[in-house]
């Protein structure tokens, strides 16, 4: 292998790269967003780019959610293709018209007439002591509404690659980052590629228990699942990668191998993604072959607390996701 | 004629009538909607502009299809003044599949993008930033062109308005933001509703030219709508014009008119633009009763074609309900 191969980027990196790559190939990508020019946006993910392309391309606008996505919307309507940066997820409910009655529905509305290939990234999730109105996971919102395409990546590799597979079609994608993986590093390989929107990822194969996981639950599914190896369980871990469209047909076929679910989301547990994600299997002939009760793990019916121990205990940890496995496995509920 | 209004002398006789012709055509449709849907044969609701074309169709008198409009849920004006067909828009009103959107929008939804017309809009003030996005490209393509944002004073309280005026603003963005103020947001006065006199006085706050016209006056809107887009087509930015009239009708279906009286809306009534369109076409030589006979008859034989058009076009099939939904 050369270096270039096996070579190591963060995830933000790999946002960038995505970024700076379509730039470079093509006039109408265009960045806008709260702070992201020479400050480099709030989590420096635009980095430097202000200096690559300019303050016309790259855009700092004012603090003006609803208008800032609205101006995006009417740019995508007509020939140009702006990512639009929020500076944390929970700031999208300001620019919730926009998103959901503009953005959403405007091609179906007009007949299938226009398309708005807009892109909107939304840093997401707990784990920064940044409390309940910078740090919750709103995506089953968004992934509720028609017209939307939602994706969570949890890869650099798959964070780079689904960017410029979103750049390659013609909807509306709101692409929901999780803080924490920002600084998570993994292979990215130089120049153009592309990771399809649509199909989940299994991160790893077992014949005991299916768990599908979103965002920063991948990794800690993954880490329990290490744990529970030492234990004679062995874990499928699904990694969602895109809410809507959803990849059903995955989940079902490894529900049908292992008899067992746990859906582990950091979004707050009633009707959310795990509840879809259920419905789908009981609306399925997988629904025959489980041995056990569904188990939802999500985050508390509560908002984001400051204090680290609350903070922690208001999303699931690697040992919830432990004992809920152990516990479907040994048939204690 | 020293008098004569700078907008007739501005644009030819073919472009003058063709704006009357317009001005026609947008009554006798709306007077078409009301009376389809009085009779049940359409559904829905709609929103009639009645009163209102000389705003509609004076702005749009220097625009081309190159240049972009956004308009709102009282649209159907905007649309015909951007040349749009009665046809289709009667078949969209009608839900029919050979509507501008296959019957999946509806009288609030209109759009011809082939005209540059972005579309109407159900939400109050959803399609000022939208306007913005569109001036952007403009910008970004370094077209000759311009983004007119049609919004009614109901909007003008909305934080969308005052987001896309100062974004507009501050990019110096071509965007010409028309405000019509027909007096109510629904049932509630600008009196009651709005902290400044003139909605125009707003642009101050957003360092652009906010000028109020009598915007039942055709020639006053066209004036005003040539200047703003020279310049927003030279670079120097927005502006804000508004256009004061009323709608004679109510708001909606809904409306039973709880709210104004007899005399406000027959002191109204007697501005009505087209009459007085006509009135000032014929003082000052430039057509006279014979050609406005011609015009007016041309636009009842369109809306009566374009009804039957949409009257025989066949209903969307319900299997295609989730078509269009998304491009891939």
């Amino acid at each position: 292998m050369t270096d270039s191969a096996i070579r190591e980027i963060s995830f933000s990196q790999a946002i960038y790269e995505a970024m700076a790559l379509a730039m470079e190939a093509d006039e109408r990508v265009i960045l806008m967003g709260e702070d992201i020019g020479v400050y480099g946006g709030a989590f420096q993910v635009t980095g430097d780019l202000v200096h690559r392309f300019g303050p016309e391309r790259v855009i700092d606008t004012p603090i003006s959610e609803l208008g800032g996505a609205g101006v995006a919307v009417g740019a995508a309507l007509t020939g140009m293709r702006p990512i639009f940066e929020f500076q944390f997820s929970d700031f999208a409910t300001l620019a919730m018209e926009q998103i959901v009655n503009q953005a959403a529905k405007m091609r179906y509305m007009l007949g299938g007439e226009v398309s708005v290939p807009v892109i909107m990234r939304l840093p997401c999730g707990s784990g920064s002591g940044a409390a309940a109105q910078h740090s919750q996971s709103l995506e089953a919102w968004f992934a509720h509404v028609p017209g939307l395409k939602v994706i969570e990546p949890t890869t650099p590799y798959d964070a780079k690659g689904m960017l410029l597979a979103a750049l390659e079609q013609n909807d509306p994608v709101l692409i929901f980052e999780h803080k924490l993986l920002y600084k998570m590093k993994g292979h990215v390989p130089e120049g153009h590629y592309t990771v399809p929107i649509g199909p989940s990822e299994t991160r790893r194969q077992g014949k005991d228990v299916t768990i599908v996981a979103t965002a920063i639950m991948v990794a800690r599914a993954l880490e329990a699942a290490v744990i529970l190896e030492g234990e004679n369980i062995d874990v499928e871990v699904i990694d969602l990668r895109t809410l809507r469209p959803m990849d059903t047909e995955s989940i079902i076929a490894s529900v049908k191998r292992t008899s067992r679910l746990l859906c582990v989301y950091e979004g707050v547990k009633t009707l959310g993604i795990g509840a879809e994600i259920s419905a789908a299997i009981v609306e399925s002939d997988a629904f025959g072959f489980l041995d056990a009760p569904v188990i939802r793990l999500g985050g508390q019916e509560c908002p984001i607390p400051y204090s680290p121990g609350l903070e922690r205990a208001s999303v699931p940890q690697v040992d919830d996701i432990v004992r809920c496995a152990r516990d479907l496995v040994r048939r204690k509920i | 004629m020293a008098n004569v209004p700078e907008a007739y002398r501005y644009f030819t006789l073919d472009q003058l009538k063709g704006a009357l012709k317009k001005m026609y055509l947008i009554r006798r449709f709306e007077e078409e909607a009301e009376d389809s849907y009085q009779r049940g044969l359409t559904y829905g609701t709609m929103h009639l502009s009645i009163g209102q074309e000389a705003s509609a169709v004076g702005i749009c008198m220097p625009l081309s299809n190159a240049d972009y409009i956004t308009s709102t849920h009282r649209g159907h004006g905007h649309c015909i003044a951007k040349g749009a067909e009665p046809g289709k828009m009667f078949a969209e009103f009608f839900g029919k599949e050979t509507g501008y959107c296959r019957g999946r929008g509806g009288s609030m939804h209109i759009a011809d993008v082939t005209t540059g017309n972005l579309g109407a809009n159900g939400i109050v003030g959803g399609g000022i930033p939208i306007a913005v996005g569109a001036a952007l490209s403009i910008k970004h393509q370094k077209k000759n062109a311009v983004a007119v944002c049609f919004f009614g004073d109901g909007a003008n309280n909305e934080g969308s308005f005052h987001e896309s005026l100062n974004m507009a603003s501050i990019w110096k963005l071509p965007v010409v933001f028309v405000c019509e103020n027909n007096q109510y947001g629904m049932s509630t006065s600008i009196e009651r509703s709005t902290s400044v006199k003139n909605i125009a006085d707003r642009a101050v706050s957003y360092s652009m030219p906010g000028i109020t016209v009598d915007g039942n006056s055709f020639s006053d809107v066209a004036s005003a709508s040539v200047e703003a887009v020279a310049r927003a087509k030279s670079g120097e930015g927005p502006t804000l014009i508004e256009c004061l009239t009323y709608r004679t009708r109510g708001h909606s279906r809904s409306d039973r008119n709880r709210y104004r009286t007899k005399e406000e809306i027959d002191a109204w009534a007697a501005r009505d633009p087209i009459p007085r369109f006509e009135g000032e076409l014929l003082n000052f030589g430039i057509l006279n009763e014979t050609m406005i006979a011609e015009v007016r008859e041309a636009a009842e034989r369109e809306i009566q074609s374009a009804l039957e058009f949409a009257k025989s076009s066949p209903d969307p099939d319900p299997l295609q309900v989730a078509n269009f939904v998304y491009s891939s």
